[in-house]
């Protein structure tokens, strides 16, 4: 069964989607079968959340707004862990 | 007796602080690969083949050090190079017919291309770990390997890439850039770990084999010491080495003395360009900035209101801090064609400093409004150079309450600034009283050579640039009769940066320093060890 699931959430990281939380980022996107997108707005553009080469690009300041999208038998769950992620700061707080 | 050598000094920039004595080591930079002729099939096990050799060796090398931020380099290239978004667009090159190496580069250079546009400084930077990348994959290739560095050597090379800086074994030695800046990745590595570094040396003629002493401090390489030096460097390296082991590497707070008193640590600058990497939580605002920076690559004073936005970015940094502009100090080692003297016989001795801004009003007037229009902004005060003579300051006075008046004739926002002199002539200290400053702030660097008759830059005079009794006697009587007079007293200059010094700054009265941003953690190390009469 394939579903499509959206969320979004405030980047509060101090310095932005900079190389740690990046690489935190698509190494958990990887860990789901989903095809898993990743957008600066609520209509795209979207890149593939699961590169590093195209979530680094994004350059993602503080105090943005991340919006998910994923396609798949996990995206509920991959989604979910993703605003999890971004919402507790990358688990490193720094 | 031996041939004697003649040392030579080179300039450049400071980019961590600290000394090295040792050998140098030049870097050459990779030779391009010459296109080998190969099958599709060769070319795809090639490229996939460096890739795996670069995984592993990166992996390696992460294993190997054990701190944060040389990891999250090193982790950034490994999750590049697990990335079909980088490398299948390679392999498909190849499977068209194109060489591995151009495959690779033309995969990877667009991507290092848009972070070397980026706006921000951050991002900016990372073209550097990218490109680090790109040639390790391509050295890879032209089964080329790495220079070997021994241990403790003066590294001299145009660049260096950052995975290349974490695997050389720096020990006591040191780094030396033509290329490269303070907010690079480099630079940011090298102060986390301590190891000298100065950048924009010429360095035509460094070889590998001389002796040099690296003395990042100031940023200056000496190349074939005299013995003297060399000793007076080892002995620095010495005391810095136990300066590191005593001190916290996390004190980016407030500076409080090991017996509770505030001690206030601002920064120099020397333009906004290096405000960009630091965050102004960091100091207490900044005690000096050279206006002389202005002119660069212009040959001219910028107008008003170009003056007027560049102040108002520095107040904006400093977000309610106190910001001292000092007016235009050419002349001496600050030379600026079409307005200092070109014949000069003795250049610090000579029109310089307000000396100079008095003989040219007309300019000196643009930036006295430019700095009265920037006043009502935020805390900025006005500090005038090289004031010998009451006189002069009350020139000055008069000058900027002039262009005040003329600003609110034009109805233009604008405010009387604090103004404050530097003491760094002797004949003002030894008559303090006499000068009507709203502040006083020591300029240690002239204020020792004009005392001791002595250039800082001559490497023979080294025992005469340092606090003798005379320099400290002159500035306790700044001090005295600045708190006499309920006005605010600093010290900026190489002293305050050195960590060795501080504990004497502050025995002499002294409770606020303004210092290089690379000397902001060391300084304040010292100032949280430092007990009165201990």
């Amino acid at each position: 069964m394939t579903k499509r699931v959206r969320a979004s959430v405030l980047l509060r990281h101090a310095v932005g989607l900079h190389a740690r939380p990046s690489i935190k980022l698509t190494k958990l996107a990887k860990g789901f079968e989903s095809r898993i997108d990743l957008g600066l707005s609520a209509d795209g553009p979207w890149v593939d959340a699961k590169s590093i080469v195209k979530v680094m690009a994004t350059k993602a300041p503080k105090d943005c707004v991340i919006y998910f999208r994923a396609e798949g038998a996990d995206a509920d769950a991959a989604v979910q862990a993703l605003v999890t992620l971004v919402e507790g700061d990358f688990q490193d707080g720094r | 007796m031996g041939v004697s050598i003649e040392p030579r000094r080179l300039r450049g920039r400071p980019a961590s602080p600290g000394v090295a004595v040792g050998a140098l080591v030049r870097l050459t930079e990779v030779a391009p690969i010459a296109a080998a002729q190969q099958s599709i099939a060769e070319a795809h096990a090639a490229l996939a083949g460096a890739l795996a050799a670069a995984q592993e060796a990166l992996t390696a090398l992460t294993a190997e050090l054990d701190d944060a931020d040389a990891q999250a380099v090193l982790a950034l290239q490994l999750a590049l190079l697990d990335d079909a978004t980088l490398t299948a667009p390679a392999f498909a090159a190849i499977a068209r017919g194109e060489p591995a190496a151009a495959a690779w580069s033309a995969a990877i250079d667009p991507e290092i291309a848009s972070y070397d546009e980026a706006s921000d400084p951050y991002f900016r930077a990372r073209g550097a770990d990218l490109r680090d990348l790109r040639d390790r994959v391509l050295r890879s290739l032209g089964g080329q390997s790495e220079q070997v560095v021994p241990a403790g050597a003066i590294v001299a090379a145009d660049d260096i890439p950052p995975s290349r800086f974490l695997a050389t074994d720096w020990g006591d030695g040191g780094l030396v850039l033509r290329r490269g800046s303070p907010t690079s990745h480099v630079a940011i590595l090298a102060r986390s770990r301590g190891i000298p570094m100065v950048v924009g040396v010429t360095l035509d003629q460094v070889e590998t084999g001389q002796e040099a002493v690296l003395d990042a401090d100031a940023g200056v390489l000496i190349i074939d010491p005299d013995p003297q030096t060399r000793r007076a460097f080892d002995q620095r390296r010495a005391a810095q080495a136990q300066a590191r082991q005593q001190g916290d590497p996390e004190a980016l707070g407030p500076a409080v003395t090991a017996s509770g008193e505030k001690v206030a640590v601002l920064i120099n600058v020397a333009g906004p360009a290096e405000l960009e990497a630091l965050d102004p939580a960091h100091s207490d605002g900044i005690g000096l900035v050279r206006t002389e920076f202005l002119f660069e690559g212009r040959g001219r004073l910028p107008d008003e209101d170009e003056q007027y936005a560049i102040y108002r970015r520095l107040l904006d940094w400093a977000a309610g801090r106190p910001v001292t502009i000092r007016t235009l100090d050419a002349g001496g080692d600050k030379p600026l064609p079409g307005l200092t003297r070109p014949s000069e016989t003795n250049p610090f001795l000579g029109v310089r400093g307000v000396r100079l801004s008095l003989r040219h009003p007309d300019v000196f007037a643009v930036q006295l409004r430019a700095l009265a229009r920037a006043a009502v902004a935020g805390d900025l005060k006005v500090m005038v150079p090289m004031v010998t003579l009451p006189q002069e300051l009350s020139r000055c006075r008069v000058l900027l309450a002039q262009a005040v008046a003329e600003l609110t004739r034009a109805r233009r926002e604008a405010r009387s600034p604090p103004l404050g002199m530097m003491v760094e002539v002797p004949a003002a200290a030894l008559t303090i009283e006499d000068f009507d400053a709203d502040f006083y702030s020591i300029g240690s660097n002239d204020l020792i050579q004009y005392t001791a008759a002595a250039s800082r830059d001559e490497p023979e005079l080294e025992e005469l640039a340092g606090p003798s009794r005379a320099v400290l006697g002159l500035i306790r009587r700044v001090v005295d009769v600045a708190r006499q007079k309920g006005r605010g007293v600093s010290l900026c200059g190489d002293l305050a940066a050195d960590p060795t010094h501080v504990s004497l700054l502050l025995d002499h009265g002294l409770r606020e320093l303004s210092v290089s941003p690379c000397a902001l953690q060391a300084v304040k190390a010292a100032i949280a060890r430092y007990r009165p009469g201990a």
